[in-house]
């Protein structure tokens, strides 16, 4: 369990994380998301001890990071950026990290395998791809077969193999108790491993619920209607809080559920060939929730509302 | 690299504690385990050997010297461990290289992931690079003296254990390249830059006392013996000089500039961030 209490870091004049409380529960994959810029990786090293917070605290299993007797049996992390020495042997490299607590070369040997990592194992790291990379960070991670994981971006420059992989490791560490805590700016791939979600935009905790709730509380919860009549149609269901967009020879529908269309309609007596619930993605949802806390703005196009899907 | 099963957590790994000998152990992998460590190493004992033939052979072969300083001023001891000027160059790099390597890498922030009590890094690595820079200098400084005898036996010129000074000569030549490479260390760890680091070792050992001989020399040689190089160059001394401190006590201010930078290091390891 990973427990933040009023976490804050400030660079100079710049407020990295802003005064973040959350927990993260065993048993279950948690997702932090956020665009770049929004201080995932801070908070992750506050996690690990690395960076010293402004205020606020962060423990693991009860303790501050740097308090654990035996942090690689507590803790895997993985961090963003590459942090292994490219002159070393990938064996070499878990091997040092490895015996700071006692831990045997068996089991370097065997990260080394469980990673997929055997055959490459007596290269030197310099030489490696960014997914080999990642597979070594993840191995890291594992050696002191720890409790809680804290990744980094995992799935960062990994094949789509890889990335399968990745996600069935995770969900298999969840499910064996483990707490797992994955940052990510790609909500797709959020969607498919976590079930729960710590949303932040410029250092600020945005969401901290489940992954269905987060997608169905966003904002862009469409319905999409076809009609034999669509001008009937529109101005039956128009009303305040409702837009109606027109798309593929249909018609989108903010603002009301099916059912209440449904019923409408049938009062009515308009002929209904289609209507659907559309539930925005994730990414939709992260979307809007996050639209007002992008750090880098990328051009006017970031936010376009297309209606149709 | 096909990795499809997952066969993690296997049986539940007695659990460890990081202790001061488990990370020197790692620190020691670590070093034996990078290619440029162990050629800069090698290259200091080249240095070492090499220049304890070169130079005791120019020297034979210019035997007697006009400048009859020159002759007052001979010392075959000192001629066979030239090699020592040369080897503090590779010894000082590597040791701001053990450090800012896994600055310039990213390394260190899985190596304060696994030790986070970070000082324990910094001893480890003094101790293990110490060491090992110690056992290689000290039979490379006993048999460039041996070689460097040999060839000024030529001209009947050599001079021998039994003659004062000159084991501790000897011995302290190791002993200097030793602690100019935890400098260097040091250094490399409150500077963590590698161009900063080496800047700053060099300029401490090499720049100062040039800055220093352009003051009168009324300022000049007071200062001078305190600088890092004179005073840490006057444990290999087999004459006893009157402009320079007395071996021991050079060689006693000379760590002491290493011990403030460890300390100035180590402070800065523990506030700042990784």
């Amino acid at each position: 369990m990973i427990q933040a209490e009023g976490l804050t870091k400030r660079y100079g004049d710049k407020l990295a994380v802003d005064d973040l409380s959350f927990t993260v529960e065993p048993g279950v994959v948690t997702g932090f998301l956020g665009p770049n810029g929004a201080g995932k990786s801070t908070t992750m090293r506050m996690i690990l001890g690395l960076d010293a917070p402004t205020r606020g605290r962060v423990t693991v299993n009860g303790k501050l990071y740097r308090d654990h007797p035996a942090p690689l049996h507590e803790v895997g992390a993985l961090l963003e950026a590459r942090a292994v020495h490219t002159g070393r042997t990938a064996y070499n490299h878990l091997l040092a990290i490895a015996q700071t607590c006692g831990i045997p070369r068996s089991r370097v040997d065997e990260v080394v395998e469980a990673v997929g990592l055997a055959e490459v194992a007596r290269k030197r790291v310099g030489g490696f791809s960014l997914g080999m990379g990642q597979r070594l960070g993840i191995a890291t991670a594992l050696l002191g077969d720890p409790q809680t994981y804290v990744l980094d971006e995992p799935v960062n420059g990994l094949d789509p193999e890889g990335i399968r992989w990745i996600r069935q490791l995770l969900q298999r560490l969840a499910a064996d108790g483990c707490t797992v805590f994955v940052s990510s700016h790609l909500m797709s791939e959020m969607a498919l491993t976590a079930q729960h979600l710590i949303v932040v935009g410029r250092g600020r905790l945005i969401a901290d619920t489940s992954v269905e709730e987060f997608v169905a509380g966003a904002s862009r919860n469409l319905v999409r209607v076809r009609t034999t009549d669509p001008e009937a149609m529109r101005a039956l269901l128009s009303g305040p809080d409702v837009t109606i967009n027109e798309a593929d020879g249909g018609l989108v529908v903010a603002g009301l559920t099916s059912d209440q269309i449904g019923v409408m309609a049938a009062r009515a007596g308009l002929t209904l060939l289609e209507l659907a619930p559309q539930q925005a993605s994730l990414e939709e949802a992260f979307m809007d929730v996050t639209a007002d806390t992008v750090e880098f703005h990328a051009s006017p196009t970031t936010g376009s509302t297309g209606g149709a899907r | 690299m096909t990795a499809t099963a997952i066969s993690v957590s296997p049986p539940q790994l007695p659990e460890q504690r990081v202790t001061q000998a488990r990370v020197i152990r790692s620190e020691w992998t670590k070093l034996r385990s990078l290619r440029s460590t162990v050629i800069s190493l090698l290259l200091a004992v080249v240095f070492i050997l090499g220049l304890s033939a070169l130079v005791p052979e120019v020297v034979v072969h210019h035997w007697p010297p006009h400048d009859p300083n020159d002759l007052a001023n001979f010392d075959p001891t000192g001629v066979s461990l030239a090699g020592v000027f040369l080897a503090q160059l590779a010894i000082g790099v590597l040791g701001v290289l053990v450090v800012t390597g896994e600055y310039a890498t990213g390394m260190i922030r899985a190596t304060m992931c696994a030790v986070p009590r970070r000082l324990a890094v910094l001893w480890a690595k003094v101790l293990v690079f110490g060491s090992v820079t110690l056992v290689l200098t000290i039979p490379a400084a006993l048999a460039a003296f041996a070689i460097g005898q040999s060839i000024l036996t030529r001209q009947h010129i050599q001079t021998s254990f039994s003659q004062p000074n000159v084991t501790r000569a000897v011995i302290g030549a190791a002993l200097y390249v030793t602690v100019v490479g935890v400098l260097g260390l040091a250094l490399g760890a409150l500077i963590r830059n590698t161009a900063g680091g080496i800047a700053s070792l060099f300029g401490l050992l090499f720049v100062a006392p040039v800055v220093v001989h352009f003051l009168p020399s009324s300022w000049a040689d007071p200062i001078d013996k305190y600088l890092p190089s004179s005073a840490g160059q006057a444990l290999m001394q087999v004459r006893p000089d009157s402009s320079s401190l007395s071996p021991w006590v050079g060689f006693t201010v000379f760590c002491l500039y290493a011990v403030a930078a460890l300390i100035a290091a180590a402070v800065a390891l523990r506030r700042r961030d990784v």
